[in-house]
């Protein structure tokens, strides 16, 4: 089969899994050597396509072949696709082809499972180690790996990749007893435990050798760390099962917390051209995603706690606004909290007022040591206005000025026209890059 | 007014910068310029001579002191391409330097420093965006060493070929490759980082074959309903798409994108194939199938390993829920001495393992100065799954209560029964009120313990604290203390199982 057509069946089947990240990882350079590649600052994106992704990584499947039978993965053994299957060098290869013309900041490697775990993990491996050690590459990897795969495997991995991770797929028990019916929730949890040890002493081991003083010697060569792996990162397919917000973000919360995840990425359930009877093909819920993100953030580094950013009653009880994103919801519901004293109130008050990101809430706590913050200063800084206005107090403004004494009249303000039927994701990948919502 | 005319580098306008500087000339005064923009030509009735720096002054240069974060301000900013950014720096370092606003860098709603910060910001957008669509195209290899050729052809918004250039020498060491752009081009040949003047498009190589295969990439990693072109152009604007091989597929795939949706959805679904006879799979389902144990499978009839099995899918109560796994006791399965702890922490979660943790740590060194060998002893907890309530970005620990106590009280009573134990101690209260009493009190009544135990065991009981505590403990002293009285209980746990054992073999 020609590699052009290859590498076609293998993208296509590589398409679902949304983590593209490159940033995180130890820094290093390949100064002073035969090879090629550098890590360790924000991630780039290379290019986009026109869904809005960008492309940071190769990301492919080493082969699309499949024993398990996952109902929403168009890879799972029902499938009807095209079946495909890179060797080990064919990969390295096009890995490096395409990363010295600057398309791709590294590698993103999975793969269906043929014959068990530990048999598929092992090639996996094989491609992460060929390129680190014969040809010196530098550049970002980024490894999927099974949960059954064997603990000596996913050491092996985090050698050389720098992020390993395990989609957990679904976020309850049930659901992927009944849509992923090999894969089991405590397997895939005590495996990300299993990564979390493996970084972790990774890190002692670093610290150690710092400590020793090698570094020094590293340096020179680009300080190749030994130990790559610095983070995990997840994924959450959306919309497939009967799962609601609430339950979604305190599956997450538990991940981030147990077993420090860098990312929970959220896929919306896209149609796939092969779908299953146990899952017909529907169109993706673009903004429950969007706002899955927009909250993930809320409880990453605006202090909100999992359970307060979904009603507790109600129709649409456990599950975020559609309409509004989730800390203007959140702060609607909760008025009285308001308004804020944006001169006297503290970090943790102004996280919460809807419309000011961590950045801008850092600004204004700087600026206000020297002067009074007033409206002006705002506009200077960019702030959306019109979002925060109601919230906020300031030595030129009170809310109360904008009549907007009931719930009704402040949502009025806020929700989308009813035309405004196409969603503009724009705003998800930017808040997703910028940590702002 | 008067000119100020520099080359347009950093350098160049520091050198100035400093002279005027220390010659006290206002920034009002100045107007700078740099040959690029032209602008000096525009108002020349403003415009009185070139400025002579002036020598006379009371002040020199290391009268002043200049915060290094605003001179890395100056270098990023220097890279734009508007004029009027030499005069702004000059402002703002005159405020900083002879105004005395050594804070004015931190503050954001300075109308100077936004201005300043919004040109910073574009500059690095701009190095951020040639990082990202510079596309080299391979020309050759070199023969003799065997260095793979690259060249690409790149157009910057702003002055950066040269701040940016380290970045590409760094990433792409062990290639030749050259960077041509309009106003200065950068080459890599494995030894020196060289810089010579613009050139025109046409002096750029137009192809390379793997371009097709990247191509076929782009075209397939797109998911067509997913469509969302106005996210795409925010972060790859169309003015970059001339110089990108793979923008020219843009058009057809978003033309086909809604019908591919439509397609998908309309098209039948696929029937379930049945699972292939493999050896894996098999084990999988078996694995998969494991009955979830309610009450414990701790009837005396099954020994140990079996009962350690059944515990893993134990959910008598609801901490298994948050927990990643059981963590069942560990050690000499036919010990003289068992040590019972509360439950499980973070990193027992993690690893499987009791009392491996910070507090397992510091438990193995009071042991051995008790000298305790701790592979000799079985190890376990009254509480089998960890708890925890959310505490920062951490999980803290969270006391069980008592009917997680009494649902994991089976198995810590099977453990019991099998490892058979002749002396117990327990570390902590809560392990302590599991074990003997309710309403123990570990701080008043620790140590042996005399009266009968929840748990009808025959032998010895004895209560001690739990590292953990000694780890929370400020007081040195204090802290000190306490080491000393558990080292001396499990002393005591020793002489108890020795001396057990002797009397074991006078009753024999």
């Amino acid at each position: 089969m020609d590699l052009k057509v290859k590498l076609g069946i293998l993208a296509d089947a590589a398409k679902y899994d949304a983590s593209c990240s490159s940033s995180g990882a130890k820094r290093r350079d390949s100064s002073g050597s035969k090879g090629v590649g550098s890590a360790g600052g924000t991630g780039i994106c290379h290019s986009y396509t026109p869904d809005g992704r960008c492309i940071s990584l190769l990301k492919i499947l080493l082969t699309n072949v499949c024993i398990y039978d996952c109902h929403y993965c168009i890879n799972r053994r029902s499938s009807d696709v095209r079946r495909a299957r890179f060797s080990v060098e064919e990969v390295v290869q096009l890995t490096l082809d395409f990363y010295k013309r600057n398309y791709i900041e590294g590698l993103f490697l999975s793969s269906g499972i043929v014959r068990d775990a530990d048999f598929t993990m092992e090639e996996v491996i094989r491609v992460a180690r060929e390129l680190r050690e014969t040809h010196h590459f530098r550049g970002y990897i980024h490894l999927k790996t099974i949960p059954e795969a064997s603990q000596e495997l996913i050491e092996e991995a985090g050698k050389y990749a720098d992020r390993i991770s395990i989609n957990i797929e679904l976020p309850s028990e049930e659901g992927i007893k009944a849509l992923a019916p090999e894969k089991d929730l405590r397997r895939t949890q005590q495996a990300m435990g299993g990564i979390r040890s493996r970084i972790e002493s990774g890190r002692e081991e670093q610290k150690d050798r710092t400590k020793r003083g090698r570094p020094s010697r590293t340096k020179a060569a680009g300080g190749v760390p030994k130990v790559y792996a610095s983070g995990q990162s997840t994924q959450m397919i959306v919309g497939v099962d009967r799962s609601n917000d609430e339950l979604i973000l305190r599956r997450s919360d538990h991940l981030y917390r147990s077993y420090r995840l860098k990312r929970v990425y959220y896929s919306a359930f896209s149609p796939i051209p092969a779908s299953s009877v146990v899952l017909p093909a529907k169109a993706p819920p673009l903004i429950r995603e969007h706002r899955l993100y927009q909250a993930d953030w809320l409880l990453r580094f605006y202090g909100f706690q999992v359970g307060e950013l979904t009603p507790t009653d109600g129709p649409e009880q456990g599950n975020l606004d559609l309409d509004l994103d989730p800390k203007l919801a959140w702060a609607l519901r909760f008025r009285d909290w308001f308004p804020i004293d944006l001169n006297r109130g503290s970090r943790e008050q102004l996280l919460r007022i809807p419309g000011l990101g961590v950045r801008n809430v850092e600004r204004i706590l700087k600026a206000r040591r020297w002067s009074l913050i007033r409206l002006v200063d705002l506009t200077r800084l960019r702030v959306n206005l019109k979002k925060c206005l109601p919230f906020i107090m300031t030595p030129d403004h009170s809310p109360s000025r904008l009549g907007l004494d009931n719930e009704d009249r402040i949502r009025a303000r806020y929700a989308p026209a009813p035309k405004q039927l196409e969603f503009d994701f724009g705003e998800a990948r930017r808040s997703a890059l910028t940590g702002e919502v | 007014m008067q000119q100020v005319t520099i080359e347009p580098n950093f350098p160049a306008w520091r050198t100035r910068a400093r002279e005027l500087l220390v010659s006290g000339i206002e920034p009002a005064e100045t107007f700078w310029s740099d040959g690029f923009g032209g602008q000096s030509d525009l108002f020349p009735e403003l415009v009185v001579k070139e400025i002579e720096p002036r020598q006379s002054n009371d002040k020199s240069p290391s009268d002043f002191r200049i915060p290094k974060a605003f001179l890395d301000l100056a270098e990023t900013v220097s890279c734009h391409r508007d004029e009027s950014r030499w005069g702004l720096l000059y402002r703002i370092l005159w405020r900083i330097a002879r105004r005395g606003e050594r804070h004015l860098l931190g503050l954001p709603t300075d109308a100077d420093i936004r201005k300043a910060n919004t040109l910073a910001k574009e500059v690095r957008r701009d190095c951020h965006k040639m990082r990202a669509f510079v596309r080299f195209r391979k020309v050759a290899e070199n023969e003799e060493n065997g260095r793979e050729q690259f060249v690409a052809w790149f157009e910057p918004m702003h002055h950066i070929v040269r701040y940016n250039a380290s970045f590409f020498q760094k990433r792409f060491t062990g290639m030749d490759w050259s960077i041509l752009t309009p106003d200065e081009c950068a080459h890599w040949d494995g030894l020196k980082l060289q810089f010579s003047q613009g050139v025109e498009k046409s002096a750029a190589p137009t192809d390379d074959a793997l371009e097709e295969v990247w191509r076929s990439y782009y075209q397939n990693i797109f998911n067509p309903v997913r469509l969302k072109l106005k996210a795409m152009q925010s972060e790859m604007p169309v003015k970059y798409w001339k110089n990108l091989p793979e923008a020219t597929l843009i058009q057809d795939l978003t033309a086909g994108a809604s019908m591919k949706q439509e397609e998908m959805i309309e098209r039948e679904p696929l029937p379930l194939r049945a699972a292939p006879k493999n050896l894996y799979l098999r084990s999988l389902n078996e694995m998969n199938e494991v009955a979830l144990v309610s009450e414990a499978g701790a009837e005396d009839s099954i020994p140990l390993a079996e009962m350690r099995k059944s515990a893993h899918s134990c959910r008598a109560c609801p901490l298994w829920e948050n927990a990643t796994q059981t963590i069942f006791g560990e050690g000499n399965e036919a010990a003289d001495i068992m040590l019972i702890g509360e439950q499980p922490g973070d990193e027992e979660d993690i690893s499987g393992m009791p009392f491996v943790g910070p507090a397992g740590q510091l438990l193995e060194e009071i042991l051995a100065e008790a000298e305790l060998d701790r592979e000799q002893i079985y190890l376990t907890n009254a509480v089998k799954h960890f708890k925890w309530k959310p505490g920062g970005k951490q999980r803290l620990h969270d006391k069980a209560n008592r009917a997680e106590m009494k649902a994991c009280r089976p198995w810590l009573l099977g453990e019991i029964a099998r490892v058979s134990p002749r002396v117990i101690v327990t570390v902590g209260n809560t392990a302590a009120q599991s074990v003997i009493d309710p309403s123990f009190k570990i701080t008043t009544q620790r140590g042996l313990v005399e009266w009968p135990n929840q748990i009808e065991f025959k032998g010895p009981v004895v209560a001690t604290i739990h590292p953990s505590f000694l780890l929370r403990m400020r007081d040195r002293s204090e802290r000190d203390k306490n080491t000393k009285l558990m080292v001396e209980e499990l002393r005591l746990v020793r002489t108890l199982a020795s001396k057990a054992s002797q009397r074991v073999k006078v009753i024999y």
